[in-house]
């Protein structure tokens, strides 16, 4: 079947089988791979992408139920060199260990931020519970999103708690 | 990990969907994917024929019908939870909803599936139960009311037909005096996961004591459940706490309740019966 979306910005297209999942369009056709496959089975969140401003699991979804949609992948947040302020986080903060989780946590985060733009740490762990973490680092990850946050409100992150205040 | 293959069509319009489940008895109704994708995905369930009604227009409003609220077949959990009209008027279902899934799910998944799948431990269909809703199930013969109570048969089979599809849940509203709840243990702990048991109350107040009750139960048996000792034991007491833990001790009559990885008997009863005391407290306080 033939199967179009914006993805990124950039009009694609493919023919695929309807049993495509959407993560494999983006992985094998499109050849995105910063979006990961993890459990398979709807659990884990490394797979998440922003499609028409939500959150969703791209193992979860046929590529052909995403015809026509507007499809974000870590790939597409970075502007002319520049880090989203959320990866910026992750990288300023260390939230990440393995980096496994991270594409699917950094989209569940962006689309957390764009929701609720000053986010509590319990609306933070609440937002990002179906992103598991096999490294179990989510005390980084929170601090990477309050960052994230901060900076996109304008304000002076929090600083390190590993940094003399 | 694949699905088997299978033919996809995603009609424009109702009919062209009823009339294509008509045609092929084995097809399935895709709309959040939630619960049909991860059992296609693990070969629990190949189909032939996958229906996407994603695509029909007028499935995906909440309206105030004046005395009941439609849920459409596309309304996402997040907009259930999020409805400020639910959770003023149904806020057991509001509930159910913010704790289905995680965020990811509730932005795919809908209400009317989770109502359709009839998992054993779902949120919403025990809401549904408390709340009264009606299921309204349409066919290429038309249209059919079914009341929650009848709509949940047994370990995920619902009363729908294989041609039919479910349109609409309708609630009614609260009315003056009344206030519902939903509590839970989820499976990874608080309300995350599904329920390891959980239970909704729909209750009244006037002049001072209980008058009408609707209690249900959810993760203990093979299906969501009323328990209609309970709503006896609650109207005309005066709704104090300690008539409420004597009426929850009944939380269980009549079930035949079972284990699984999540929970021994014992602790099923034993979780059933603090929830229903803990929902039931809560619909009395949002009661006033």
């Amino acid at each position: 079947m033939q199967v179009s979306m914006s993805v990124n910005g950039r009009q694609v297209s493919g023919d695929v089988e309807p049993r495509t999942l959407l993560v494999h369009f983006l992985r094998e056709d499109l050849r995105l791979t910063g979006t990961h496959v993890g459990c398979e089975t709807s659990y884990c969140g490394a797979c998440t992408v922003e499609i028409d401003g939500k959150a969703v699991l791209s193992c979860t979804m046929l590529a052909v139920q995403a015809e026509g949609a507007d499809v974000t992948t870590v790939e597409g947040l970075a502007q002319d060199g520049q880090l989203h302020p959320v990866q910026e986080g992750f990288w300023e903060r260390h939230g990440l260990q393995c980096g496994f989780c991270t594409p699917g946590m950094i989209m569940s985060a962006v689309t957390l931020l764009q929701e609720n733009d000053n986010p509590s740490e319990e609306e933070i762990r609440r937002g990002i519970e179906g992103n598991l973490c096999r490294c179990t680092g989510y005390h980084n990850i929170v601090r990477a999103v309050e960052y994230a946050g901060a900076k996109m409100r304008g304000e002076e992150p929090p600083p390190a708690e590993w940094e003399e205040s | 990990m694949y699905p088997r293959q299978f033919e996809y069509v995603a009609p424009s319009g109702l009919d062209e969907a009823l009339a294509l489940l008509d045609d092929n008895p084995g097809a399935k109704v895709l709309a959040g994917g939630m619960s049909l994708l991860p059992l296609m995905k693990m070969r629990l369930l190949s189909p032939e024929l996958v229906v996407d009604i994603g695509r029909i227009g007028g499935l995906g409003d909440i309206t105030d019908n004046g005395d009941t609220i439609s849920i459409g077949a596309l309304v996402r959990h997040a907009e259930v939870a999020s409805s400020s009209l639910i959770q003023a008027q149904g806020a057991a279902l509001a509930a159910a909803a913010s704790w289905t899934g995680d965020r990811q799910v509730r932005n795919r998944g809908t209400c009317c599936g989770s109502m359709a799948h009839a998992d054993v431990a779902a949120d919403q269909p025990v809401a549904a139960l408390a709340l009264g809703a009606t299921m309204v199930a349409a066919s290429s013969s038309g249209v059919r009311e079914i009341a929650a109570a009848d709509f949940f048969v047994d370990v995920m089979t619902s009363a729908l037909a294989p041609n039919e599809i479910l349109t609409e849940v309708r609630i009614p509203k609260a009315g003056a005096g009344a206030g519902s709840a939903y509590d839970k243990l989820g499976r990874r702990g608080g309300h995350s996961d599904y329920a390891v048991a959980g239970a909704a109350a729909s209750v009244t107040r006037s002049n001072g004591s209980v008058s009408a009750a609707s209690v249900a139960v959810t993760g203990v048996g093979v299906r969501p459940v009323l328990a209609g000792a309970v709503a006896e034991a609650l109207v005309g007491s005066d709704g104090s706490d300690a008539a409420v833990e004597a009426a929850a001790a009944h939380a269980v009559a009549g079930v035949e309740v079972l284990e699984d990885l999540y929970g021994s008997v014992e602790y099923k009863i034993h979780l059933a019966k603090v929830f229903t005391a803990r929902a039931v407290k809560a619909a009395l306080a949002a009661a006033g």
